[in-house]
């Protein structure tokens, strides 16, 4: 016998349709989703467009209305979008054209899914709201976007490089102008690799969580000191 | 904080309680008299109140490749978890935006690489949705196929993993006999074992050969009994339960907002499953059901995957009926290759090969995110397309990344010991977190 056990959410509980594997979807054109009318009915001119390609509803939404939006879309019981599955960015080969931020989001209640996107137009500060207060999950998700894109979270509580490591000087790899080999030449990158100290990616933030910090030797202690984070 | 569970218990030992709970035993003196030994003075240094760092990891057999956590320890317990990862970080994602769509399909194997088929699978749906292609009915039922066996090798590798990671044995090497079988199978049908790069764009790189399907059909039905075996072992043992129950608890709730997904999240009693509620390659005409757990914690989610493991036993014997007939690759001389006699001999078909090999085949400006359930969680592929052969954007949505990001909140409050157990229940793969 257990005890407290939890009840069970059952996906589409809010009147989903069953759904079937889709079917000749057109490329351009068909339904969209009803969350998308809904948020133009609420939200207004902060909907820039709605799109459906393949068969997937897009939202272009204003950028600085997008927590709003995002939280809106979260709270409603009629759309109930509890579950973020990727927050992603993507830059075009065009270099004029806007980076777009891109939230795949899902209704777990009513079986859909919706993508939202803002525009940060080239040139304007590279930042954006993060939502990371709505979704716990956005965690990772927003520190990887920066740490591939330089792209700034607002909000975000520890906003680190994630997949990289933090002395990594090269910039942010998945920018257009990111050459694929990176920006040093093979030797160059070895020697940087090799003269990078390993004890200091301890962080002065974990370090000091112990008392540690007086058995460090002087230099780390004193660069520590100096607010930095990982001694580079 | 752990939930109170009892479990019924089989194969107990002295130092377990009826519910699985540690108990001192008293070591047994000539006589038959119990004699309970004073514990020996303690060796170690008082801390009083002071936290201690504990790092485990990025190499440690434990960590199921390189991650590293970095624990606060008050005593034996964890007060805060910072995990660190990228020590296997490639740029996947940057390589893809210089390859045409069907190159990239051998780096979905290295990504997580306990199912790679599973991947090429997912890739070719989300590069298909961007094509407008639809496949032919034998391919889909193919996929299914493959999708399956790759979910039961990831689960089998996960239980083996696991168990050595918590102290059995056995289990691990009946688990892998099984995984070896699937990827003899696998062998026979692309030539590779690991790295399989099954999948083509509308397709599939080959049909599986003749008698290949006596061979799953014997699969079907003896595995069941090695998973009988290993249930045998581990659901009702006392030391199992009692190193799984109660620990990294989850609820529904918590579950749906850090985002997990796969037998986490329905371990924790959401009952969501991609293949149910966002279906794919017509899995809804397919009889099964989705396992939900009630507790959230370790032991659920072994459970959960062992009943997922039936479950999937259950679609492959499906599948073995419905196998159509028929081409396997669809009619479109855009994607795929021509056979090699009308390439040879026909103006029009060189052509087509001519161009699909040196330009790659084009999609039409726009964009496809598809979701499939992978023995992680729901594993995406995001296409942008600007109309060239190559993609602008080629994200992929690893579930064990989001899935690992919760795992401060899991450990939060357990022992150092119990970190190890939880960290195994994620079914991390560091290929797919680090990418």
């Amino acid at each position: 016998m257990r005890a407290e056990k939890f009840t069970v959410i059952s996906a589409g509980h809010g009147g989903g349709d069953v759904p079937a594997t889709p079917k000749n979807v057109p490329h351009k054109g068909g339904d969209a989703n009803p969350s998308a009318a809904a948020l133009q009915a609420q939200f207004g001119a902060a909907i820039v467009r709605v799109d459906v390609i393949n068969g997937e509803t897009t939202v272009i939404v204003d950028r600085d209305k997008a927590h709003d939006i995002i939280q809106w879309l979260h709270d409603e019981p009629t759309h109930a979008y509890e579950y973020l599955s990727d927050v992603t960015a993507v830059e075009h080969r065009d270099s004029q054209r806007p980076i777009e931020i891109v939230w795949h989001l899902r209704s777990i209640k009513f079986r859909r899914f919706i993508r939202l996107k803002a525009m940060i137009v080239k040139g304007s500060a590279l930042s954006i709201c993060s939502i990371w207060d709505i979704y716990k999950g956005a965690d990772w998700l927003e520190r990887e976007c920066y740490d591939m894109f330089g792209i700034q979270f607002v909000g975000h509580p520890d906003l680190r490089r994630i997949l990289l490591w933090e002395q990594f000087k090269e910039g942010h790899p998945l920018r257009k102008d990111f050459p694929l080999r990176g920006r040093f030449s093979r030797s160059q990158q070895l020697e940087n690799a090799l003269a990078a100290n390993p004890e200091a990616r301890y962080s002065m933030e974990e370090l000091s969580i112990v008392d540690a910090y007086e058995e460090l030797p002087l230099d780390m202690r004193r660069r520590l000191l100096g607010g930095e984070k990982t001694g580079e | 904080m752990a939930t109170k569970r009892t479990i019924e218990v089989e194969l107990s030992t002295t130092g377990l309680t009826k519910d699985g709970k540690a108990q001192r035993v008293p070591l047994v003196m000539g006589g038959g008299a119990a004699v309970a030994l004073e514990a020996p003075p303690s060796m170690e240094p008082e801390l009083e109140g002071e936290h201690m760092l504990i790092n485990i990891g990025p190499q440690h057999p434990a960590t199921h490749g390189v991650l590293r956590l970095v624990l606060e320890m008050e005593g034996e317990t964890v007060v805060r978890c910072i995990p660190h990862v990228g020590y296997l970080h490639c740029g996947f994602e940057k390589i893809g935006e210089y390859r045409q769509y069907n190159q990239i399909i051998p780096w979905t194997d290295r990504e997580d690489y306990l199912n790679s088929i599973g991947n090429n699978v997912a890739f070719a749906l989300g590069a298909e949705r961007l094509f407008n292609i639809e496949i032919t009915e034998r391919c889909k039922v193919l996929r299914v196929m493959a999708m399956e066996l790759s979910r039961i090798a990831s689960h089998l590798v996960w239980m083996g993993t696991t168990c050595i990671d918590i102290g059995a044995y056995t289990p691990f090497l009946w688990s892998f006999q099984y995984r070896e079988k699937i990827y003899e199978m696998l062998e026979k049908w692309v030539g590779a074992r690991l790295t399989t790069t099954a999948t083509r764009v509308g397709g599939m790189a080959a049909d599986i050969p003749e008698g290949w399907t006596d061979k799953l059909q014997s699969f079907v039905q003896d595995f069941p009994r090695t998973l009988d075996e290993c249930e045998r072992m581990l659901t009702k043992n006392a030391i199992w339960v009692g190193r799984t129950v109660g620990l990294g608890v989850m609820s529904p709730e918590e579950a749906l907002n850090y985002g997990l997904s796969g037998p986490m999240i329905r371990a924790s009693g959401v009952d969501y499953d991609v293949r149910k509620d966002f279906p794919y390659l017509d899995y809804e005409t397919y009889d099964w059901t989705v396992p939900v757990g009630t507790s959230g914690d370790v032991y659920d989610r072994f459970l959960v995957r062992m009943a997922e493991m039936r479950e999937s036993v259950k679609i492959l014997a499906q599948t073995l009926k419905r196998l159509p007939d028929g081409p396997v690759n669809v009619d479109d001389p855009r994607v795929i290759l021509p056979p090699k006699k009308k390439a040879t001999s026909e103006m029009e078909s060189m052509i087509h090969h001519f161009k699909n090999v040196m330009e790659g085949p084009r999609p039409p400006i726009g964009e496809s995110y598809v979701a499939v359930e992978s023995p992680k969680g729901e594993k995406g592929y995001y296409f942008v397309s600007d109309g060239s052969s190559k993609p602008v954007r080629w994200r992929i949505r690893p579930p064990s990344y989001v899935n690992l990001s919760a795992i401060p909140k899991m450990v939060e409050g357990h022992l150092l010991s119990d970190v190890i157990a939880i960290n195994a229940s994620i079914d991390i793969v560091m290929g797919e977190i680090d990418r």
